[in-house]
């Protein structure tokens, strides 16, 4: 409070630490520098140069986070905005790595005739003239990849917002790239431009609830910081209405994003609807990032009252795995399915969420519930990015044939790609040797350990019946007989190779030797505040 | 000396399955060659471990390594007496299951080739399963083993094959995920009692409340359960084991099921003594009705490989008993009782397929009078029936007299009903035979051909094995006495002293 009070003759320069921010500054730099190729250089150009830069901008924004965590230094920088803690890095590193992967999806041409993914001018009205003249021109938006840095930036800083009011910028950063992401698929552009309005409306709404939850908290605690709020807790008596209330709305905006049950009915429509590209960046990406974010606000500034909101988030967990498991078995589109299978996943991240096993936390040597996240994040980020990798690949006339009825016998007509989403398959189901396995484990055992062993019970429950859809679908491609009319599967050109390997490897890696990883993501310790 | 036998053993059949791909596919009968060819090389180096084992004892093959540090996983193999019968009964059925199965997988989903590469897959993670000797390594390649099961049923059988190979995958990973949630428990009890470890002989050094342990039992032991098939989580298997080969019928019952007895021994009763001796009524209780229910249902079948898959239910009732009776005897008899189904429901399985095959039809009333047209064929399914209902003299009746003996001394009213168990086992063996073999020869049947020398190859070292230990069975029961007798000091309980004294002269 006193630090309101200071008289303005006193400003002086915010100190910023440039150092331990420039992997932030790198994927914002570069996302403008990418805006003013947009505007400068010819039309032919741009595909290669902005493809360059967004490559270029992540590894080395990826490189610097490396030697971030190498050093191991932790503040909380920018005068209290940006928490450069483990889990942040650890954040950033997984966010850059899997971002590599969905930019080498977006840059692909070679599955649709020549063409990406996305529409040639969104500005056209679907089935219009004009968009036949822009297709016939081969005319592509290349803002897409300042969006997607956009993006990515916003996530990183979502990820480490050490205070409401950067946590909601960050959240705006991410999120409005992602709408207008969403709406630009070549193919199949109404309902497109559909999931990018749902998405637009339901992500304001959570996002005024995020909002309101914010002002609440601040009309509580005084400040926007984390720590200032965790100390207001303990400090303050009364006002525990306004608390609870703050509480629960900046909950709500949270889980949305992670898209929990009741919160996740956009998910299903968004992710059916935008460019499958797009959708295995948002189901890997966001889901981190949101997640993350969760977790420190819950942790660093709500961890003082945990048993007034964890009764609520125990509940959540529940409905969000009962929910995702159960509706997906009625699903009959691939990406749908795959939809609620990333629901289902966010039930079983937040039964370690809620198992709040912290190292700190008393007799406990084992896992904890950071370390369990963390790591859980990267085994389903790996897969998720590969399946939808092997999504855009299975099409038709009218582009990708994502109705599950389309993939039968798919087993018949390419063993190799219908192996590899089977293996990914049996990855999500958490079949042993495989990273959703290790994840699950890790998730489970973080889970009991804080005592919430019933909600173990549920989860594994809710893994069986998750196990009969995705073993549906191996039926289906591998026991099925090919039809007459099967769809075709595209020769996928390096990038989506590239995509699919990578993600087909560290679903391998992440189930025969974790060790590593868990080792890094227990390094990456707590948050601190 | 130890140079990892077992991680060899583990890996050789592994190399097979690949092997086995590799080759090109109009090279079919190459492709088997190789199976059966790594099969048989697994089979004498098994051999050469049994031998060194019962020898120089467990050290020289125990193996350890650090897996995954924060799990506290390692990667564990040793034997005892009971794993090491497992073994030797997992690698000899591999191999007479690739030569009986020799044309069974031409009318398959897949190539001829990934059949058999299946089963060397199988073959190395069931070993992997008998050999582990930590609890997350056991769980991991407990699962793994479904994978190839699964493709086994699925992919090569009768016509329901796609049903009974997901109800096989449902109900065996609703067991293995709630042992998952067990075994994730013994973690967290194990971090609390400082660095964690999955490894067996730090696990039984644990001290848990009694509510803990109880709940971690009921995980275990109902995956174990779901396994074994006992009454009432069987219903999977006689649609699995009716719908896919035989040769896959065999690997099911004989090696994939004994992985629930197998564990019931080494982490119900090694793990959680004091919830085992708990849970023995209820255990009992449940086995006596897989013994009754299953010969019961047996009787009742028209379909040979149901009717076989129902009296396994039975036999498996008959282990569970003996396991759960917590006598010596009992144990021994359990173990060996592994052993000797494994051998006599192969020869059950595969003599049946040989009949099945001939005649196109799984169904009792479509046979009659074969033992006219094929002597050999029916003189084999006879044996292989006698052993099944223990008859005197084959190995299978020494190990159900164990075990009935050892319930006795400490359940008499159960092991007097379970009696009957063996009054209805001659029922639906001797009434399958009636209704098949002989009487007047159907239509259909006259053209019957007689056991060609492959399928006599296959059935040779089975038929050998049941008369040999059934007059001998000294050999096995000396490997399986020792883990025996460490399980029997680690539940806490010894054989009631007999009531008359042993004098002198009988010693």
């Amino acid at each position: 409070m006193s630090a309101m009070l200071l008289p303005l003759a006193d400003f002086t320069a915010p100190k910023i630490e440039y150092n331990e921010l420039m992997p932030l500054l790198v994927v914002f730099g570069a996302a403008c520098v990418g805006v003013l190729v947009e505007a400068f250089l010819p039309r032919p150009m741009r595909h290669l140069v902005q493809l360059a830069i967004t490559v270029v901008a992540v590894v080395v924004s990826g490189v610097l986070t490396g030697i971030l965590m190498n050093d191991k230094k932790e503040l909380i920088a920018a005068q209290g905005a940006i928490s450069v803690d483990g889990p942040a890095l650890f954040t950033w590193l997984i966010l850059l790595a899997l971002t590599l992967i969905s930019v080498l999806l977006f840059a692909e041409r070679s599955i649709d005739g020549g063409l990406s993914a996305f529409a040639g001018q969104a500005a056209a009205v679907p089935g219009s003239e004009a968009e036949r003249e822009g297709t016939a021109a081969r005319i592509e938006h290349t803002e897409i990849f300042p969006l997607t840095l956009f993006a990515v930036g916003g996530m990183m800083l979502f990820a480490s917002s050490n205070d409401l009011l950067v946590l909601f910028v960050a959240l705006e950063v991410f999120s409005l790239p992602l709408y207008l992401l969403c709406g630009l698929a070549r193919r199949r552009r109404l309902i497109s431009q559909e999931a990018a309005m749902k998405y637009f409306l339901l992500g304001a709404f959570s996002s005024a609830f995020l909002l309101f939850g914010i002002a609440l908290l601040y009309g509580y605690a005084g400040t926007m910081s984390l720590g200032g709020i965790s100390d207001a807790l303990s400090t303050q008596t009364g006002g525990d209405t306004i608390l609870l209330a703050g509480t629960g709305l900046v909950g709500v905006g949270l889980l949305f994003k992670v898209g929990a049950v009741p919160f996740h009915s956009w998910t299903p429509d968004v992710y059916q609807g935008a460019p499958t590209p797009v959708t295995g960046f948002m189901a890997a990406c966001t889901k981190i990032a949101a997640f993350v974010g969760l977790m420190r606000v819950f942790y660093v500034a709500l961890g003082g009252t945990r048993w007034d909101w964890a009764p609520m988030m125990w509940i959540v967990a529940i409905l969000t795995m009962v929910v995702g498991s159960i509706v997906a078995i009625t699903q009959t589109d691939v990406k749908r399915m795959l939809a609620y299978s990333s629901i289902a996943h966010a039930g079983f991240l937040l039964t370690a969420f809620v198992g709040l096993a912290q190292a700190g936390s008393g007799v406990h040597n084992g896992i904890t519930s950071t370390q369990a996240v963390l790591f859980y994040l990267v085994s389903y980020g790996f897969p998720t990015i590969g399946a939808f990798a092997v999504v855009t690949l299975v099409r038709d006339a009218g582009g990708e044939a994502t109705h599950l009825s389309r993939w039968a016998g798919l087993g018949k007509k390419s063993p190799l790609l219908a192996g590899i989403f089977a293996f990914f398959l049996l990855s999500f189901a958490g079949i042993p040797l495989t990273a959703g396995f290790t994840g699950k484990w890790a998730v489970f055992s973080a889970a009991w350990t804080g005592g919430a062993w019933p909600l173990v019970v549920v989860a594994v429950l809710s893994s069986l019946v998750a196990a009969f859809f995705y073993v549906r679908v191996i039926v289906l491609m591998f026991f099925s007989d090919l039809p007459a009319d099967a769809p075709d599967v595209a020769l996928p050109g390096w990038q989506t190779t590239s995509a699919v390997a990578l993600g087909l490897a560290a679903t391998v890696v992440l189930g025969l030797v974790p060790g590593p990883v868990l080792d890094l993501a227990a390094r990456a310790g707590e948050f601190i505040r | 000396m130890n140079i990892g036998w077992l991680t060899l053993l583990l890996l050789l059949p592994f190399v097979g399955a690949i092997a086995t791909m590799l080759v090109p596919k109009a090279k079919g009968l190459l492709a088997k060659q190789v199976a059966l060819g790594f099969s048989l090389v697994t089979l004498v180096l098994t051999a050469i471990v049994a031998i060194g084992y019962h020898r120089n004892g467990a050290e020289d093959y125990a193996e350890t390594y650090t897996w995954i540090k924060a799990f506290g996983a390692h990667y564990a193999l040793g034997l005892d007496g009971v794993g090491v019968v497992l073994v030797v009964l997992t690698a000899l059925l591999s191999p007479i299951v690739i030569i009986a199965s020799w044309n069974d997988a031409q009318n398959g989903r897949w190539s001829e080739k990934s059949f058999f590469a299946w089963i060397l897959g199988l073959e190395a993670l069931s070993i992997g399963v008998f050999a582990a000797t930590d609890v997350f390594l056991f769980y991991v390649l407990f699962e793994a083993t479904l994978i190839p099961m699964y493709f086994l049923i699925g992919g090569f059988g009768g016509p329901q094959r796609s049903y009974a190979a997901v109800k096989f995958l449902l109900y065996s990973l609703l067991g293995g995920l709630l042992m998952l949630a067990s075994v994730v428990g013994l973690y967290v009890v194990s971090a609390k009692h400082g660095a964690p470890s999955y490894l067996l002989s730090d696990m039984v050094k644990l001290d848990m409340s009694q509510n803990t342990e109880r709940w971690l039992f009921l995980g275990f032991m109902f995956a174990f359960a779901v396994k074994a098939p006992m009454v009432p989580f069987h219903t999977w298997l006689p649609d699995a084991a009716g719908e896919a080969t035989p040769g896959t019928s065999v690997l099911l019952v004989g090696i994939l099921d004994k992985i629930g007895t197998f564990g019931m021994i080494r982490f119900c009763l090694g793990l959680f003594p004091n919830a085992s001796q708990w849970a023995t009524p209820v255990v009992m209780v449940l086995a006596l009705i897989s013994v009754l229910y299953g010969a019961l249902l047996a009787i009742g079948q028209t379909d040979i490989k149901r009717l076989i898959a129902y009296t396994s239910i039975s036999h498996f009732g008959f282990i569970v008993m003996g396991i759960f009776a917590l006598t010596s005897q009992g144990l021994t008899g359990s173990t060996l009782y592994m052993f000797n189904h494994g051998l006599s429901t192969a020869a059950l399985f595969l003599v049946a397929g040989y009949l099945i095959s001939r005649r196109g039809s799984a169904r009792i009333a479509d046979y009659g009078g074969v033992e006219k047209v094929a002597p050999v064929l029916a003189g084999t399914f006879l044996f292989a029936g006698l052993s099944s209902l223990a008859l005197p003299g084959l190995s299978p009746f020494i190990s159900e007299f164990m075990v009935l003996a050892g319930t006795f001394s400490r359940h008499k009213v159960i092991a007097v009903i379970a009696v009957l168990g063996i009054v209805l086992a001659a029922l639906y063996i001797l009434l399958m035979y009636q209704r098949t073999m002989t009487g007047p020869v159907r239509d259909g049947i006259e053209k019957l051909k007689d056991l060609n020398p492959r399928e006599l190859l296959a059935i040779a070292p089975l038929v050998i094995l049941i008369i040999g230990l059934g007059i001998f069975p000294k050999p096995v029961v000396d490997i399986i006495k020792p883990a025996v007798e460490s399980t029997m000091q680690r539940v806490g309980v010894t054989d009631k002293a007999p009531q008359i004294p042993v004098t002198e002269g009988q010693k």
